[in-house]
C-alpha cells in the first residue's frame, strides 16, 4: 500500500473541509457547528489450513457535520466528499435541525473548555504498513502454522491472520477548535480447532495487537498460546448447580470493568438507568478496588494506550479519572450533555461516531493490580470454577442482574483439573463488585479496558 | 458483454447509471480487469444507502440524524482463496485500481468474463418507498410521539421513556463474472421505544420494537407505537416485583415469537455451509442425521413479503428461497452461498449476505423459524410441573464448534404445577445446539414470527433477520438464575 507521499494532501483536505463545512454551516443560519472527518485504510489477511484464505486491502473516507440552531440540534453524515455531496450534507442538516426541539441541555462545550493534549503521544507508527504483502501473509501464516504444529490433537483451524489499519480523525467547530490526529494498529491472531478421542471439538484463539510492529508478538508465540487454550478446552464438561468461589481469568475480568464503566456512565445515571445511580461516593466495591480510566496513559513502551487520544469527541483535551477508589465511587463518565443534566463538569469522555449526538466513551479503563499471583489466588480456592470465556448478553445495567455462558477450568483443592462448559454464572453486579475477595498482580494491556485476575465470591452455578 | 436480458426491474439499477455515471461497459471492464490475473469468479456490488434516525427522549424531540454513504465492493475468487478491495469513490479510475488490487489474489492467465449478463429473476417482496430523504418526517414523529405519551400513562412508576425510529434504503447493483446481474432496493425501518420504570430503590429496565421492509402503514396492531409502548413498559414495571430466576436443569416453555432466537442460535448458524464446508461446525457430516424431535421442523425463508430478514436477491445476486433446514427431526440442508455451494457441490440457497460494500459476503441466515405442531399452547404449560416460561428475550450467542449457546430471558415466569406464577429475574438460558431440540415433547399451533427487530452479527458483520416459532416445551434445559 503506498502511504507518505498522498497523506499530506489528504491532511490538509480534510482540515480544510472540516472548517468549510461549520463556516458554511454558520453562514446558513447554524449558531454553532462542528464537524468531524474520519479517513482509513485497511489491510487484512486470513491464513487458512496453510492457504491464503481473504484477502483484504481498502481505504474510506467520511465526513460528520453535527449543526445547532439555538438549543435545538441535528446532525448528517456522507461518503460523498464532492462539492457538491458536502453541499447537500449541508443543507440536510440545516433542514433537519428545524423539526427538532429546544433542549435545554445541549449544546457544545464551553468556549474556555477546549483543547488538546500536548506533545507527541506516539499512536501512529507507520511501519504497520512496512512490511510487503507476501511478508504480511507469512505472518499470518505462521501464526497458524505454530497453532497446528503444537500437538497432534489440533486437527483443524479457523486461520491465522494478520491485520494493519491506519486512522486518521479530524474535528473542528464554530467555538474555535481544530484538530487532528492519526492512530495505526496491527495484530496477529490464530483460531486452532481441536479434537479428543472421542471426536469432541473445541475451538479457542489468542491474538496480539500493538500500535508498531515491533511491539508485536511474534506469529509462533501467538500460535503456541492459541493450542495451548484451545487444549486445554477438551474433555469439557458439565458441573452440578452450587453456589462456589468464581475466579475470573484477566481476559473474562476486563468484561466485568467494562459493565462497571456502563454503570457509572453519566447516560445511564441520570436516566436512572443504572444500579449506581446515586451512589457517588457510596462503597460500591470491595476495599482494594480502584479502578481508572485514563485517556493520557502510554504503555510501559512509551508508546499511547489503545484508549489514548489527545481529545475527546466534542474536543475536550483527555483526562486522568478515577472512578472507583478503594471501593468506593468517586466518579461518573460524562460527556458535556450528561454533565449538564446531572449539575457535573464533563470528565471528558465524550465519544463521537460519524452521525448521532455524542455518547460516552471509556479511554484505558482499568482496575489497578493487587499483589498476588494467579497460582496464589487459584491456590487459596478448595473448590470454584476459572472462568476463561463468557458468552450472551446477560448484563442488565439497571438492575445488576448478571448471568452468562461460561467455560473454564474446575478448580480443587488449589490446583486446575478438568475443562468445564456448558453452565452460567449469575449474580448481581451490586454484589459481585462488593464480594471481589482476591486481586491479581497480573495487569496487562492488551486492549483499551483491562483487569488483572478477579476473585468474586457467592456466584451460583447453573449446570447439571 | 452485451446487454440483452430483459430487465425485471429497471429502476434499481438506472439509479447507479444516473447517480453514479455507471455504464454496462465500466462493469465489463471491472471484471475483466479482476480477472486479469486468472480467478475462477469475480463480482462487483455496488450499494448505495441513505437512513434517518429520530429520537424522542424525555418527551422532546431531542436527536434527527441522516447519512448517506455509497461504495463498491470488488471480489475475486481463485480456489478457497478471496480477493477483495472496495472504495466509496466511484469513479472508472478507482474502480479499475480496486479490482487490479482484488485481482493479486490470483496468480495465471487472465481470464474473460462470461459474455452477457442475465439478469436475476427476483421477486417483489417490498413495496419500493418514495424514498431517499424526501420522506415525511412529520408522520415517523408522531408515531413517536404517541408512543412516549402511551408508555407514561401506562404505569406512574415509568419514569424515562425514549422512543426512536430508524429507517434506511439500501440500493445494490451486483454484477458478477459469471453473467449474473441483479439490482435491487431494500427499504427497512424499525420503531423502538425504552422504558424505565422506578420504585423506591428499584429501576428497572422494559424494551419493544418492531418494523420489516415496508412502510409506515406497517405500524398498526401489534406494531401500533401504543402497542410497543405499553410491552416496553409492561416489561419493566413487571421486573419491580420479580423474584430470582431458578437455577439449573428443568422443563422450559418457550412462548410464541422472538423466542424463535432459540432455533437461530442453536442450529442456524451452526447450519451455515462456511463452516460445514472447514469441518468447524458441530453440526458437520450430520445430513440425514437426527437432530431434533421428531416434531420439529425448521426453515430459512426469506421469501415472506415486508419481513426484517426477506430480501429480493442476496448479496451475491442470487434470488432467495425457502430452505428446509430440519425436517421432523432430521437434518436436510445448509445455508449457502456461491463459493460454499461451488466448493461442496451443493445447490446454492441464496444466502450470500453481507453488512456493506466493505464486507466479503457470507452464509448467512433470512427468516428462521419452526413449523407449527398441533398442542394447545394452554396443554403445554398445563403438562409442566416446575419449570420457566419465558416469553421474551434479549440476545444470545453460539459458539458453532462445541455447540454450546446462550440465549437471555427478559421476561419469563416461574411454571409451578401447570401455572404461570410469579415473574423472574433475567436469566441466561444454556444448551447444546445438537442435542437440545432432541428434548422438544409438545409443538404448539400458535406460530408466530418476530415483530422485526432482530440483528445478527457474525465475523464482525450485522445483517437484520427475522425469527419465529410456536409455543414449544423442552423437557430439560439449564436455566441460569441464582435462586433455588
Amino acid at each position: 500500500m503506498v502511504q507518505t507521499a498522498t497523506e499530506k494532501s489528504t491532511e490538509m483536505s480534510l482540515e480544510e473541509m472540516t472548517g468549510d463545512l461549520v463556516a458554511q454551516a454558520m453562514k446558513a443560519g447554524a449558531s454553532d457547528a462542528e464537524a468531524v472527518a474520519y479517513e482509513g485504510d485497511e489491510f487484512s489477511v486470513t491464513v487458512r489450513m496453510g492457504q491464503v484464505e481473504t484477502l483484504t486491502e481498502s481505504g474510506s473516507r467520511a465526513l460528520g457535520l453535527r449543526v445547532f440552531l439555538g438549543k435545538r440540534s441535528a446532525s448528517v453524515s456522507t461518503s460523498d466528499l464532492t462539492p457538491d455531496g458536502l453541499r447537500q450534507l449541508r443543507e440536510g442538516a440545516m433542514a433537519l435541525v428545524r423539526i427538532t426541539e429546544e433542549d435545554s441541555c445541549a449544546g457544545l462545550p464551553e468556549p474556555g473548555e477546549f483543547g488538546a493534549l500536548p506533545g507527541n503521544l506516539h499512536l501512529y507508527f507507520e511501519d504497520v504498513y512496512s512490511l510487503p504483502v507476501a511478508e504480511r501473509i507469512e505472518w499470518a501464516r505462521r501464526a497458524e502454522a505454530a497453532a497446528l504444529a503444537a500437538d497432534a490433537r489440533i486437527t483443524n483451524s479457523n486461520g491465522g491472520s494478520f491485520d494493519a489499519t491506519t486512522g486518521r480523525k479530524v474535528m473542528a467547530n464554530s467555538r474555535g477548535f481544530l484538530g487532528s490526529y492519526r492512530t495505526s494498529y496491527a495484530g496477529v491472531s490464530a483460531s486452532p480447532l481441536a479434537e479428543d478421542e472421542n471426536g469432541a471439538k473445541q475451538r479457542d484463539g489468542w491474538w496480539s495487537g500493538a500500535r508498531r510492529m515491533m511491539d508485536l508478538e511474534s506469529p509462533e508465540s501467538v500460535g503456541k498460546e492459541a493450542a495451548r487454550r484451545t487444549l486445554r478446552r477438551l474433555g469439557a464438561r458439565r458441573v452440578t448447580t452450587q453456589q462456589v468461589p468464581i475466579v475470573f481469568a484477566p481476559e473474562v475480568a476486563r468484561s466485568l470493568i467494562g459493565s462497571l464503566f456502563e454503570a457509572a456512565s453519566g447516560d445511564a445515571i441520570w436516566r436512572s438507568a443504572s444500579f449506581l445511580a446515586g451512589k457517588l461516593e457510596e462503597i460500591i466495591a470491595a476495599p482494594g478496588v480502584t479502578i481508572i480510566d485514563d485517556n493520557t496513559m502510554l504503555l510501559p513502551s512509551g508508546v499511547g494506550g489503545f484508549g489514548t487520544s489527545p481529545f475527546d469527541g466534542e474536543g475536550l483535551p483527555s483526562l486522568r479519572t478515577t472512578v472507583v477508589d478503594n471501593g468506593v465511587l468517586r466518579s461518573y463518565l460524562l460527556n458535556t450533555y450528561a454533565a449538564r443534566k446531572l449539575g457535573m463538569k464533563s470528565t471528558h469522555n465524550a465519544s463521537r461516531g460519524l452521525a448521532g449526538t455524542p455518547g460516552i466513551g471509556c479511554g484505558n479503563l482499568y482496575l489497578e493490580p493487587g499483589t498476588r499471583t494467579p497460582e496464589q489466588i487459584l491456590g487459596e480456592v478448595k473448590a470454584g470454577l476459572y472462568v476463561t470465556s463468557l458468552m450472551g448478553f446477560g448484563t442488565n445495567i439497571v438492575t445488576g442482574d448478571y448471568s452468562r455462558g461460561a467455560t473454564g477450568l474446575w478448580i480443587e483443592n488449589g490446583q486446575l483439573t478438568h475443562a468445564v462448559e456448558e453452565i452460567t454464572i449469575a449474580g448481581n453486579l451490586t454484589e459481585m463488585f462488593r464480594n471481589i475477595t482476591a486481586i491479581g498482580n497480573d495487569l496487562e494491556f492488551r486492549g483499551a479496558v483491562a483487569a488483572p485476575t478477579l476473585r468474586i465470591d457467592g456466584m451460583t452455578i447453573a449446570g447439571a | 458483454m452485451t446487454n440483452s436480458a430483459v430487465s425485471p426491474s429497471p429502476s434499481h439499477k438506472r439509479y447507479f447509471f444516473e447517480k453514479f455515471g455507471i455504464t454496462e461497459r465500466l462493469l465489463e471492464r471491472c471484471l475483466g480487469e479482476a480477472l486479469s490475473a486468472g480467478g475462477d469468479y469475480a463480482d462487483l456490488y455496488f450499494e448505495s444507502v441513505t437512513s434517518t434516525a429520530l429520537g424522542v427522549d424525555e418527551q422532546i424531540v431531542k436527536s434527527a440524524s441522516q447519512g448517506t454513504s455509497a461504495g463498491c465492493g470488488i471480489r475475486v475468487l481463485s480456489g478457497e482463496r478471496t480477493g477483495y478491495a472496495y472504495t466509496d469513490n466511484l469513479s472508472s479510475e478507482r474502480l479499475l485500481h480496486a479490482a487490479r488490487t482484488a485481482a493479486l489474489i490470483a496468480s495465471g492467465p487472465a481470464k474473460q468474463p462470461v459474455q452477457g449478463f442475465v439478469e436475476t429473476r427476483a421477486a417483489d417482496l417490498y413495496p419500493v418507498p418514495l424514498g431517499g430523504f424526501d420522506l415525511d418526517l412529520a408522520a415517523r414523529m408522531e408515531l413517536l410521539l404517541r408512543a412516549d405519551r402511551a408508555a407514561r400513562a401506562f404505569d406512574r412508576r415509568v419514569v424515562q421513556v425514549r422512543a426512536s425510529y430508524a429507517e434506511e434504503l439500501r440500493r445494490i447493483l451486483i454484477a458478477a463474472s459469471d453473467g449474473a446481474y441483479a439490482s435491487d432496493t431494500q427499504p427497512l425501518c424499525r420503531l423502538s421505544v425504552f422504558v424505565i420504570a422506578k420504585e423506591g430503590a428499584l429501576s428497572t429496565k422494559g424494551s419493544a420494537g418492531g418494523g420489516g421492509r415496508s412502510g409506515l402503514e406497517q405500524f398498526t396492531a401489534s406494531k401500533s407505537p401504543e402497542h410497543l409502548a405499553h410491552e416496553a413498559a409492561r416489561g419493566a414495571t413487571l421486573q419491580l416485583g420479580a423474584l430470582p430466576a431458578p437455577a439449573g436443569e428443568m422443563e422450559v416453555v418457550l412462548g410464541p415469537g422472538w423466542p424463535g432466537i432459540l432455533l437461530h442460535e442453536a442450529v442456524g448458524h451452526g447450519l451455515e455451509a462456511d463452516f460445514n464446508r472447514k469441518k468447524t461446525s458441530a453440526f458437520a457430516g450430520l445430513i440425514g442425521q437426527s437432530v431434533a424431535s421428531p416434531k420439529v421442523t425448521v426453515v430459512d425463508n426469506g421469501t415472506i413479503t415486508g419481513r426484517r430478514g426477506s430480501l429480493n436477491v442476496d448479496d451475491e445476486g442470487s434470488a432467495t428461497q425457502e430452505t428446509v433446514l430440519i425436517e421432523g427431526g432430521v437434518l436436510k440442508g445448509y445455508l449457502s452461498d456461491k463459493l460454499s455451494a461451488r466448493l461442496m457441490g451443493m445447490p446454492n440457497t441464496g444466502s450470500g449476505r453481507r453488512e456493506s460494500y466493505q464486507a466479503i459476503p457470507m452464509p448467512r441466515m433470512t427468516n428462521t423459524y419452526m413449523l407449527a405442531g398441533e398442542d394447545e399452547p394452554e396443554d403445554i404449560v398445563r403438562s409442566v410441573k416446575r419449570g420457566l416460561y419465558a416469553v421474551n428475550f434479549g440476545g444470545g450467542q453460539v459458539d458453532i464448534t462445541n455447540g454450546k449457546f446462550v440465549f437471555s430471558a427478559s421476561e419469563a415466569y416461574l411454571i409451578e404445577d401447570g401455572k404461570i406464577t410469579a415473574p423472574v429475574r433475567d436469566a441466561t438460558l444454556i444448551g447444546n445446539g445438537p442435542e437440545a431440540l432432541k428434548y422438544v415433547s409438545m409443538v404448539g399451533h400458535d406460530l408466530k414470527l418476530d415483530e422485526g427487530i432482530g440483528t445478527c452479527g457474525k465475523n464482525g458483520q450485522s445483517v437484520p433477520v427475522g425469527v419465529g416459532m410456536p409455543t414449544i416445551k423442552l423437557d430439560k434445559m439449564t436455566v441460569g438464575g441464582t435462586g433455588r
